[in-house]
Parts: structure tokens; sequence; C-alpha cells
């Protein structure tokens, strides 16, 4: 077992450390940021001087060895646009996407599993063809799409729902929240159904094919011929053994649902971490990218690890076959 | 396809039983139908267009934000689904940009199935570390989402039609790559390569004229699947500004263009050059459906 984790450290090290070089390499490589940040008529004595406040004039390689040996003090540079430190901006945009994440997963397994048992237990019922076309329609069409629909139908139209920003918070131990009032549901619900869509369908999916085998299993009909309620054997038996996979793809697909947020945001103007990638790329901001997106692959090294780990606690055949 | 020659009527040829397989959901049939439209108006988009879009000599900004069915101020367009803030007409607008979206899920996938096709057989056919190695970065890559590792290709490469491609087969290849190999893995055993094999034949020739062949259906149906889903990343990319140039608008970007004002009623520069995306996406995903079920030799009776 410790084998096995430490092989899974040392390869994830080795991915983030990949991921960093490429990323400093390529995002080095695009336009010259001092052009932007500069007033254009400055001269080229004012121009050097910035250059050179800003470290872009030493050797790439030189660049690379700063800011990795800063990134290991967590340290991974300041913000060219906003002239404060890259990691302390994304974590001050941290809360908001967690909150958007957090309440899209909570819409997707609310519905998803309930709806997803339902086609699952009446696959042939028009509720079930109903459930099942929307939730391939919820995986082929693109969530900014959907987005612009909801805006245009709850803002637009009928005027119930704000179409942007993020309404007051509440801090809560310190995290600004916004879901404890009023205003600010009324915000997160139209970006939070938007980002939970795909999640939905995927959810749906899953619980119906899970559903579809554990029926066809002895002990739902066994359970059955002892004379158990229909409750009682959905609710129990078949739930309880679909639960596992469905926990594990959900725990996966967290850190796709924040890579996600990226669209969404953009969309409903909500001011999270996506939004300022977004916004970093646009004017060139190299660290806040840099920053972003180490902060985003040590995540989701993270929750592959602990999945994987999950995984293997859980099922000892997948243990013996990384031992052999 | 494996059918028993014996069971089909002798003057069937394989192609015209996928056909006539095809053929049974209405469904699919309608999805193919509209799927054909929409090609033939991509194609001929330069006649069939009342203006062409990229032309700024042809538009007046004093037509710009029309309502749908308005008359131009010259009255010689006449605009259907009413024009931008440009003045472009949006159904030209559509028309033209049905052909860039278009064009970059088919190059994508072209491009990206013929990367990850190659390095998926090699894999499959010489194991060993080879397949490791290429395994491993399969895996690594699809850990993350495809939108991510777009994003972080396009903010290092920069904009444009070339570099939105490179992002997309980058995204791409690794899907083909892992279906290939994992058909090719369970064909590589059969018989028939062995003879291969033991006719001497060299190893370019068994892998792409006896291995690939065997290989191609679940091939297919992920490719058609991925030709939407590439539709709709470039979509999104453009959306969020980082795709091609808008001087030539591709659904996407239209999109994108009407977003500012949808709030102030003007509905039509969003949602006319939105349905156009959703039939393209639906209709390929509809085709694709029904393939994945005709191509399926478990499904065949």
């Amino acid at each position: 077992m410790s084998v096995y984790l430490i092989r899974r450290l040392l390869q994830s090290v080795l991915v983030l450390f990949v991921m960093s070089l490429l990323v400093f390499a390529g995002v080095f490589a695009i336009g010259n940021p001092v052009d932007i940040l500069i007033n254009p008529q400055a001269d080229q004595a004012e121009i050097a001087r910035a250059t050179a406040a800003l470290g872009l004039d030493r050797p790439l390689w030189e660049q690379y060895w700063v800011f990795l040996e800063q990134a290991a003090q967590g340290n991974l540079g300041k913000s060219f646009a906003f002239n404060i430190p890259a990691i302390q901006l994304i974590l001050e945009r941290l809360p908001a996407t967690l909150e958007l994440a957090t309440a899209a997963m909570l819409i997707a397994i609310v519905f998803g599993i309930p709806l997803g048992l339902w086609a699952g237990l009446k696959p042939d019922s028009i509720a079930g063809k109903a459930i099942m076309t929307g939730s391939i329609l919820g995986f082929s069409l693109p969530t900014f799409w959907v987005g612009l629909i909801l805006i245009m139908i709850f803002s637009a139209q009928l005027g119930w729902l704000p179409s942007s920003g993020r309404g007051p918070t509440v801090d809560v131990l310190g995290v600004p929240v916004s879901f404890l009032s009023r205003e600010g549901l009324m915000h997160l619900a139209m970006p939070a159904l938007n980002l939970a869509l795909f999640k939905l369908s995927l959810i749906i999916r899953l619980t119906r094919a899970g559903t579809r085998e554990a029926l066809l299993q002895d002990y739902v009909k066994f359970a059955r011929a002892k004379g158990l309620t229909d409750a009682r054997v959905i609710g129990v038996h078949v739930l309880k053994n679909i639960l596992i996979p469905i926990v594990t793809v959900m725990g996966l697909e967290f850190g796709s649902v924040i890579a996600f947020a990226i669209v969404t945001e953009s969309v409903f103007a909500w001011p999270g971490m996506g939004k300022l990638l977004i916004e970093s790329i646009n004017v060139l901001d190299r660290p806040v990218i840099v920053a972003y997106l180490c902060i985003i692959v040590v995540l989701f090294i993270l929750i592959n690890l602990a999945v994987d780990l999950i995984y293997s606690l859980l099922d000892p055949r997948v243990r013996m076959a990384d031992a052999g | 396809m494996r059918a028993e020659p014996i069971s089909m009527p002798p003057e069937q040829t394989p192609l015209a039983h996928i056909a006539s397989d095809f053929a049974h959901s209405r469904i699919a049939l309608a999805g193919l139908a509209m799927l054909s439209l929409i090609l033939l108006a991509a194609i001929f988009a330069p006649l069939i267009s009342p203006q062409n879009p990229y032309d700024l000599a042809q538009l007046d900004v004093m037509d710009s934000r029309l309502p749908p069915g308005s008359a131009s101020s010259d009255g010689q367009t006449h605009f259907w689904l009413g024009s931008d803030d440009q003045g472009r007409d949006m159904l030209s607008g559509i028309f033209y940009g049905m052909r860039i979206s278009i064009g970059v899920g088919l190059a994508s996938t072209l491009f990206g199935l013929a990367i990850g096709m190659s390095l998926g057989l090699v894999a499959a056919y010489f194991g060993g570390w080879v397949d490791t190695i290429i395994m491993r970065i399969v895996d690594i890559q699809l850990s993350f989402p495809a939108i991510l590792i777009a994003l972080v290709l396009l903010a290092v490469l920069g904009q444009g039609l070339d570099k939105i491609i490179i992002a997309l087969v980058a995204v791409q290849w690794a899907y083909y790559a892992r279906t290939v190999r994992s058909s090719a893995l369970v064909e590589r055993r059969r018989e028939y390569i062995e003879a291969a094999a033991s006719l001497a034949l060299s190893p370019a020739r068994i892998v792409f004229r006896h291995l690939l062949p065997n290989c191609l259906p679940p091939l297919i149906v992920v490719a058609t699947v991925q030709v939407a889903a590439a539709i709709a990343l470039e979509a999104t990319l453009s959306f969020l500004g980082l795709g091609l140039p808008i001087t030539e608008p591709s659904l996407g970007l239209l999109i994108a263009n009407g977003f500012g004002y949808l709030m102030s009623g003007k509905y039509w520069i969003s949602f006319f050059p939105g349905i156009a995306l959703l039939l393209t996406i639906v209709s390929i995903n509809l085709v694709a459906d029904q393939l994945r079920d005709v191509l399926n030799p478990r499904l065949q009776k």
C-alpha cells in the first residue's frame, strides 16, 4: 500500500513539474505584457525600466528558476495588472467559485438521482424516455448556450432573476458566502443551474444504468420474494448498491465542475477565479495565468489521488494489480 | 462488420446493409436530413446568402440592429433574421459562420483522428514501453477536462484559425488513441493477424491494412460524436473571446457578439446563431447515436 502511495505521489509531482514547465515556457511565448500595461507614449527608458521591474529582462531559464524557487515558498509572482500577489488574487476569488461549484453539484445530485431512478425503473414510460432525451440534450448542448437561453428567459423576458454578478455576501467563519440571503440566492440560482446541467445528465445516466442492472440481480429478486415493499427494495437495497460508483464519479467530477465554471462565470459575470482567468488571458497577466493553472493542476492531482486511494481501499483487486 | 455472409441477401453490399439498418430509426433519419441541409447551406453559403457578411463595403451602419423581417435602408436586402451591430445580415452571417464552425470541427477531427489512430495502433501492436508511454500520456491528458487543455493551449498560442485547430486536435487525439488501442488489443490476438505475420508481411502493412480496418467501427462512432464536441468547444472558446478573430466570425463569435444586447431585448443577434449551433450539434449527435447501434456487432441479429 505505501509503495503504491509513494509511486502515485512521485508521479503526481512529475506531472506538476512538467505542467509548470510547459505552462511557463508557453505563457512566456505570448506577447509582451509591457506593451499592454504601459502608456503607449512611454519612451525607451521607461519601457526598459518597466521590463526590469517585472523581471522580464532576464533570460527565460532564470525567470523559470525564480518562479520555481518562489513557488516552493508559496509565492507565485505578482499580478502585472493588479500589483498584488497572484495567489492572493486567486484565493480571494476561490470562495465564489467553490460556492458555485458546490451549489451545482448539489442540484445535480438532488435532482439527478431521483430522475435517474425513475428512468431506470420505468425505462419505457413516457416520463422515462423524456428524462433520457433531456439528459442527451444536457450532454450535447454547450454550457454557454444554455446560460444564454436561461438569461433570455428568466432575465430578459420574465425579469425574475438577475442576469449577472453575485449578490451581497455574508462572512461565515471568515469566508464570504452569498447563499444566506434571498438576494444572494437569486443571483446564485441561474449560474448554479447552468453549471449543474452537464453533471445532472451524467448522474441521471449513471443512476439509470445502475438501477437497471441492479434490478436483475439476485439480491433484489430475493428481497422482493421476501415480501419487502417496493419502496424498501428500491430505497434501501438498490440505492445503496448504485451509490458507490455515483459517489466515486462525483468526486472525480468536482474538479471538472471547477474547470467548467470558467464558462458559466463568464456568461453570468460571476466574480470567481474562472472569470479572472479569462480576464488575465486577455490582458496577458502571466503570473495570474500560471498561478491559476498551478492551483487547478494541484487540485486535480489531489482529487485523482484521493479517488484512486479510496478505490484501492474499496476494491482489493486494484491493489493486487498494482503491487505485481 | 463481421456479419455472416450467408445471412445476407447476395446483392446487398455491407454499405447497403448499414444504410438499411440506419434507416430503421426515423429520428436518426430526420437528424441525417437536417445535417445534410446544414452541410449544403454551409457549402453553398456564398450562393444562397443575401449578402457577403465579410465584405465591409456591403455593410451599412444605418442597418445595424434591425429586428427580423425588416428591409435595409437602401431597400435592397431583406433581413429575415435581423441584423447585428455592424449592419450584417444575420442569415448570411449564420451561413458563413456554419462554414467556419463545421470546417473547424471536421478539420480538427480528421487531424486528431490521424494522430490518435496511429499512436493507438502503434501502442497496441508493439506493446511494452511504447504502449506504456503513449497510454500514460493519454491517461494524464484525459484526467483534465478538454476545455482546460484547450484554454491553456490558446493562452499560449494566441488566436487564429490554425491555432484553434491545433488546440482542438490536441484535445481530441487521446480519445481516438484510447478507442483504437482497446479494439486493436482484441483484434491483435486473432488468427488473421497471426496469419499475416507468418506470411512475413511488414509491421506497417499488418497494422494499416489488416488491423486498422477491423478497428474502424468504434472509431467512426467516436469521431462522429467528436465532430459535434469539437464544434461545441470551438463555439465556447470563441464565445470566451479566445478562438477566432472577429473579422470572420464563427457561430460562437456571432453569439458572443449579440450577448451584450440580450438584456435590451435585441434577442435575435444571439438567438438565431444559437439555434443554428444547436441544430448542428443535435443533428450530428442523432446520426452518431444511430451509427453506434448500427455499427455495434453485439447488437446485430
